[in-house]
């Protein structure tokens, strides 16, 4: 009845793995391999796990990803520095404005372009806004996971919708917002825009508590998150787990914190930890992130000057950036998002590579998943909030 | 009938109308000569007819009003093109199904694959016959009604796993285990709020079941059994029971979508998947059903002065609530995980069960009224408080703590 393993393990018995050894498994049992995806409901995409189960039970679990490969850092390489802006929205689609800055940030601290102020509060209100669209389809993607029938994700995108719209008023497009450029953003805001935006964020905390009073106290999902996919900070530190993930296992690292970028040291907002690191604190803690933004986003939105919002003297076409190399980071609503490019001085950079929150953070659902049952494993994967077109790129 | 319907001559008309109706083709076949054993059989079939065609017809609908109600809940308009306000989308999907290509797998077992679907719906319609559908409306009068149902819906999970084996599907074979590990921990609690109805009532039959609770308490109070202690906690348990029986949300583990793709239907496509979506939504129409006549007093009207509605209309608008309070579960709740639904199982749907046995031994006892009132509840809500403690102590329940960094 088993099909011949494509787990690649050189033993064709899973019980013989050194790993499933120490879980603590006679390795007598029978082991059910299943491969879930690349075709599945909720595997968020084209994405596959190898499982090897005993009964309902998690032993093996084998990431497999490639199947959204497109070459993204090649292609990079093939282009101007400018050509690859567009292809950045499509790392994590989720997130296409935070995507821009942390590039134009790169290529920024390579040839030494200044920011205008106005571009700068630009970009943090629009890359806050991409974190309010992300944690709060989150939301809704994992209670699809758990099996709520998508009401909750129905009443997510009814409220990131509203954001879409701003984001439409102001890029030309809903997600993919190829809006930022080397010195500063593409256009102005739009007339009214600020208007509209302090009008979506003043609604944003009823819509949170009405949210968290339905998710938060449910039964059925605390039992379902709770002591679920615990990860231990040391472990997720060596993993070198990023973002809300990493934060929920009770780490105080975020990069709008570490670095300061941009213009983050003039706002005050906090750092929500979590004190258990199970799926249910990385639920709560998307809940406490979206509510720090909002005390970020209302005095960005009150202070924003007037001015250019594109420094006079940066270039955008045939920019060759002297030689050397920069990395620049920013927190993605995923975790650390880097850029990191080599300049031969020409008008292509020499390597360009990205470091993904996705892929990286993704690496750990094995230690995640390893003796928790089958139907876990679609929550912790949903916890860690993976997009394909960024793990594959 | 009470004075009212004299007033009321449609109403009262109504309520034999089903019964006039038979009679009345019966008749006629018989003046045209019919021969007497003809006619015996063409009454079963008239019967059975009947039956089918209203509960074929009340799946169109619920599956229409299902997605109304999931879309109203989900804030969407839900179908809204094909007919007016979306009435004919069942047509358009039953077309659809019946021109899908039937697809079996290269591996599966044939003959099984071919058998499970039609099995599957069979005993939804068995257990329809012995419902009590209006006075004097019962299709086949059993003496042990009851006992029918249980060893009838039993009968699904054989159906279920025939499916999930002879796909030869992993997704299947998982979904067909869980599914059997379900129905079978499920039915214990079933059969254990029935048999608190069968200790009152003392008779198996579902039409004395129904009898029994008519009447009205102080002449306004409906007399049913879930207006009692032990009738209310035996109804939530059978309530609960009867979803985790019918595989829906929160206890739609077997076709659970986010892990097992569709369970054991998997491998099932055109009309065959059809006839296990039409047996699901029968299957519940049948377990509200018998919720209904165990509890909600079968076709009694609930206000003594509402009695001239015919008793028919009362059981169909009692299931229909019932499957819409079912359809608001489902919009709602997440699905519980399989080691959780047998856990809340055995460890406290069927102790809990146990008690509700002694608490209608209680009631009996004490007379029935206000003292059986007093003394009934202890042995319910005791053990209930310990047991939820007891279950609750695992989890934060009131919610955690976080720190915050600057």
């Amino acid at each position: 009845m088993n099909p011949p393993s494509e787990t690649g393990s050189p033993s064709p018995n899973p019980a013989e793995s050194p790993r499933y050894r120490t879980a603590g498994y006679d390795s007598d049992a029978q082991l059910l391999e299943v491969s879930l995806g690349p075709q599945h409901p909720s595997t968020h995409g084209v994405f596959r796990m190898n499982v090897a189960l005993d009964g309902e039970d998690v032993v093996k679990l084998k990431p497999v990803f490639g199947y959204l490969h497109r070459n993204h850092e090649q292609i990079a390489e093939q282009v101007s520095y400018l050509g690859s802006m567009p292809y950045t929205d499509r790392l994590d689609y989720f997130c296409s404005l935070s995507n821009n800055w942390a590039y134009a940030a790169a290529v920024e601290k390579l040839a030494g372009i200044d920011v205008p102020e106005r571009a700068e509060y630009i970009r943090v209100i629009t890359s806050e806004l991409t974190r309010l669209v992300n944690h709060t389809s989150f939301l809704g993607f994992m209670l699809s996971d758990m099996g709520a029938w998508g009401t909750v994700l129905m009443y997510a995108f009814r409220e990131r919708e509203k954001i879409l719209d701003l984001f439409e008023s102001l890029t030309g497009s809903r997600m993919m917002g190829n809006y930022m450029r080397f010195g500063g953003c593409r256009c102005d805001l739009p007339p009214g825009w600020l208007e509209q935006a302090r009008k979506v964020v003043d609604g944003y905390p009823a819509f949170l508590d009405e949210m968290e009073s339905l998710i938060a106290t449910n039964e059925i999902v605390i039992s379902r998150t709770q002591r679920i996919g615990r990860l231990p900070a040391d472990k997720a530190v060596n993993g070198s787990m990023t973002g809300p993930c990493l934060r929920a296992s009770g780490v105080n690292y975020d990069i709008r914190k570490v670095d300061r970028y941009g213009i983050y040291d003039r706002f005050e907002f906090r750092v929500p930890l979590g004190d258990h690191g199970d799926c249910y604190d990385r639920l709560m803690i998307r809940f406490l992130e979206m509510r720090e933004t909002l005390k970020i986003l209302r005095p960005a939105l009150r202070d924003i000057p007037e001015g250019p919002v594109m420094d006079p003297k940066a270039r955008q076409r045939n920019l060759r950036p002297p030689e050397g190399e920069a990395y620049a980071r920013v927190e993605a609503p995923k975790g650390e998002l880097g850029f990191y490019l080599i300049s031969d001085a020409s008008d292509k950079p020499y390597r360009y590579r990205v470091r993904p929150p996705s892929l990286i953070n993704l690496t750990l659902l094995e230690d995640l998943c390893l003796g928790e049952k089958i139907a876990d494993v679609m929550v912790i994967l949903g916890t860690i909030d993976i997009v394909l077109g960024e793990v594959d790129r | 009938m009470t004075a009212l319907s004299g007033t009321i001559p449609v109403f009262a008309s109504l309520e034999g109308a089903p019964i006039a109706l038979k009679a009345w083709i019966l008749g006629m076949l018989e003046n045209m000569g019919m021969p007497e054993p003809f006619l015996m059989l063409v009454s079963i079939q008239l019967s059975i007819l009947g039956f089918f065609s209203v509960f074929l017809l009340l799946f169109v609908l619920a599956s229409w009003f299902e997605r109304k109600i999931l879309a109203r809940i989900q804030n969407r308009r839900g179908p809204n093109r094909v007919g007016p306000a979306g009435l004919l989308q069942p047509i358009a999907d039953g077309i659809k199904m019946l021109t899908k290509e039937d697809i079996v797998p290269v591996a599966a077992d044939k003959v099984l694959h071919a058998c499970a679907p039609v099995l599957i719906i069979l005993p939804a319609f068995l257990a329809m016959a012995i419902l009590p559908y209006g006075k004097n409306m019962t299709p086949v009068e059993l003496e042990v009604g009851i006992l029918l149902f249980f060893a009838v819906s039993t009968a699904t999970e054989l159906a279920v796993f025939m499916a999930g084996w002879a796909s030869l599907n992993k997704f299947s074979m998982l979904g067909a285990m869980r599914a059997v590990a379900q129905i079978l921990s499920y039915e214990l609690p079933l059969i254990l709020a029935a048999t608190s109805v069968v200790m009152i009532t003392g008779s198996l039959s579902l039409t004395a079941m129904v009898e029994a609770q008519g009447g009205y308490l102080l002449g306004i109070l409906p007399n049913w059994h879930v207006f009692t202690p032990w009738g209310f906690a035996a109804f939530a348990m059978f309530f609960i029971s009867a979803l985790a029986e019918s595989n829906r949300t929160p206890f739609d583990l077997p076709e659970g979508e986010s892990e097992l793709v569709a369970g054991h239907m998997t491998e099932y496509s055109g009309f065959k998947y059809a006839l296990f979506f039409i047996s699901e939504y029968l299957g519940l129409y049948v377990v509200c059903g018998f919720a209904v006549a165990l509890f909600l007093g079968g076709w009694q009207a609930p206000l003594p002065f509402l009695t001239f509605i015919p008793s028919w209309i009362w059981f169909f608008a009692k299931i229909l609530c019932l499957v819409f309070v079912a359809m608001w579960i489902r919009g709602t709740f997440p699905r519980v995980r399989v080691d959780h639904l047998m856990n809340f199982a055995w460890k406290f749907v069927i102790p809990l069960g146990v008690m509700v046995l002694v608490s209608a031994a209680v009631w009996h006892l004490a007379g029935r009224g206000p003292l059986g009132w007093i003394l009934s509840l202890p042995p319910l809500l005791i053990p209930y408080w310990l047991m939820a403690r007891a279950y609750g102590r695992n989890y934060d329940a009131g919610g955690r703590v976080y720190r915050f960094a600057e």
